[in-house]
């Protein structure tokens, strides 16, 4: 793990046909749980289970090797190979497996047809990820495993690609997990989110129960870190940083002991009637 | 005096033949010394790169002792496959490819080890083995690498003397090869010979060494820009 000493504990199942979100800060172990997973990383202990094949289960010494797990899996950095075109990368993956897709419609799929015989280095960061994400499943994967994928996108380029995988989701009737740091990917993409924090699973459930908007209320509830907390005036102010904003509100005595910056913090209001003031498209 | 050039083709044959040997065993050994760590690793690495700092004499004098028929191992392959390596041409071989071993094996391991380490995990999601993954994916993003390694093994080997000399010998069409063949003009004072052998040696080097940095400016450049 990233930063070394935590323990790593976690136990959890997924339904066939899933989209599952694994949520948390950097370090908190989500890279290292798809690497567990794929076969690319062992735990000193435990259990992998899918459907009716042992992966891995260290207690009978069995350990599939990470060629036979039938995973997909998109590295962050997408580890497209620089020597071969674009389609020489799908047809390696599908080189020697049966029932593979039809590559020349995968890549149509997502608009790379054309660039078919071109090497990846020549391709924009957007084209790159597609590329990754076809060469995953050119291989007719199982469980399909993608590692931040989308991190070094912008916001335009993330909203395509997030429609690109829900269709490929739907369309080759895959179960994917996928490790994010980013909300709105959650909540667009994914079925079910497992929070991980340190190595372990501190809540899990559909988006909306995780992130405490289950049932509809009047309540406005804005996620954030506080940056500061300051007196001014006889009053007390705390500085949230939400999203790339940073709101100023007064805190009292008591709420302001409790408070320290750094915290993560949920800003919630339900005494007025919300007001969605469109800033622009 | 007639000068004959069989010094020069034998010195080109030995160079070949090393390189290809080089290149066959050198593979999988840097791939093993780049990916693996196993006891005595550092051991193996000393063992391999000795060749840098030894005395070419040094090694050249074990060989021999080695080889020789009076001894162990030269008396074991007399009697078991009739095979004398003292003063004979598969002798020189060995000789060279010990000696070069560390040319071949540096430029692959450092060109194993600079690849990013999820190209080879890729791969393995992929379900691709070890074999395939080295042909296919490793091997062909490392080209400037291979090509530094023959053409290294491959100069080395041309101007070796010392270890060529200590078990080889200077037996005419069997162990003469050119860099012996100069020496040998120079003692017998025949310098028209020594000048010739000399400048073709010097040439040869020099259109090895002009025609690997061309290539690596024109066809590796723009493709390792990853």
């Amino acid at each position: 793990m990233a930063d070394g000493n935590h323990l790593f504990s976690v136990q959890t199942s997924i339904e066939k046909g899933e989209l599952v979100a694994v949520f948390g800060e950097s370090g908190a172990g989500k890279t290292s749980l798809l690497r567990m997973i794929a076969g690319l990383m062992l735990p000193e202990s435990g259990r992998i289970i899918s459907e009716d094949d042992v992966w891995l289960d260290t207690q009978n010494k069995i350990n599939l090797p990470v060629q036979k797990r039938n995973t997909g899996f998109v590295f962050q950095d997408l580890a497209l190979f620089p020597n071969m075109s674009v389609l020489e990368n799908l047809k390696y993956a599908a080189k020697g497996k049966s029932g593979t897709p039809d590559l020349s419609k995968l890549l149509r799929m997502v608009n790379l047809e054309n660039l078919s015989h071109r090497k990846p280095a020549t391709l924009s960061g957007g084209q790159q990820q597609r590329v990754a994400l076809c060469r995953a499943l050119a291989g007719k994967p199982e469980l399909l495993l993608l590692d931040e994928p989308f991190s070094s996108l912008d916001m335009e380029m993330r909203r395509q690609l997030r429609d690109d995988l829900l269709r490929f989701h739907k369309e080759f009737h895959l179960t994917t997990l996928l490790v994010t740091h980013d909300l709105p990917d959650v909540y667009y993409l994914a079925d079910k989110v497992i929070v991980l924090d340190r190595g372990e699973i501190v809540r899990s459930g559909t988006p909306a129960e995780v992130f405490g908007t289950g049932g509809i209320d009047n309540k406005i509830q804005i996620r954030g870190e506080i940056l500061s907390i300051r007196e001014r005036d006889m009053e007390c102010i705390a500085e949230i940083l939400c999203g790339s904003s940073i709101i100023r509100l007064p805190v009292a005595e008591e709420e302001r002991k409790q408070l320290k910056p750094g915290m993560k913090v949920l800003v919630s209001s339900g005494v007025f009637e919300p007001v969605i003031k469109v800033l622009g498209c | 005096m007639s000068l004959s050039f069989e010094p020069i083709a034998l010195s080109l044959e030995l160079a070949l033949i090393t390189t290809v040997l080089l290149l066959i065993f050198g593979i999988p050994l840097a791939a093993l010394l780049a990916f693996r760590s196993f006891r005595l690793k550092s051991v193996a690495e000393a063992v391999i790169s000795l060749p840098l700092v030894l005395p070419p004499s040094v090694l050249g004098f074990y060989l021999l002792v080695a080889f020789s028929p009076g001894n162990f191992f030269g008396r074991f392959l007399d009697y078991w496959f009739d095979i004398r390596l003292v003063f004979s041409f598969p002798g020189l071989v060995i000789g060279s490819v010990i000696y070069s071993l560390p040319f071949m094996i540096h430029p692959l391991q450092a060109g194993f080890q600079s690849l990013p380490a999820n190209l080879k995990e890729a791969s393995y999601t992929l379900g691709k083995n070890r074999r395939q993954t080295l042909l296919y994916v490793l091997l062909p993003n490392i080209k400037p690498a291979i090509l530094t390694g023959i053409v290294l093994t491959f100069a080395h080997t041309m101007g070796e003397f010392g270890v060529v000399l200590m078990i080889g010998g200077n037996l005419e069409g069997k162990t003469k090869v050119a860099s012996i063949a100069i020496y040998d003009a120079v003692e017998s004072l025949d310098y028209h010979s020594a000048h010739i052998y000399s400048l073709i040696l010097l040439l040869i080097s020099f259109g090895i060494l002009l025609f690997t940095y061309r290539l690596n400016r024109k066809i590796f450049k723009p493709a390792s820009r990853l």
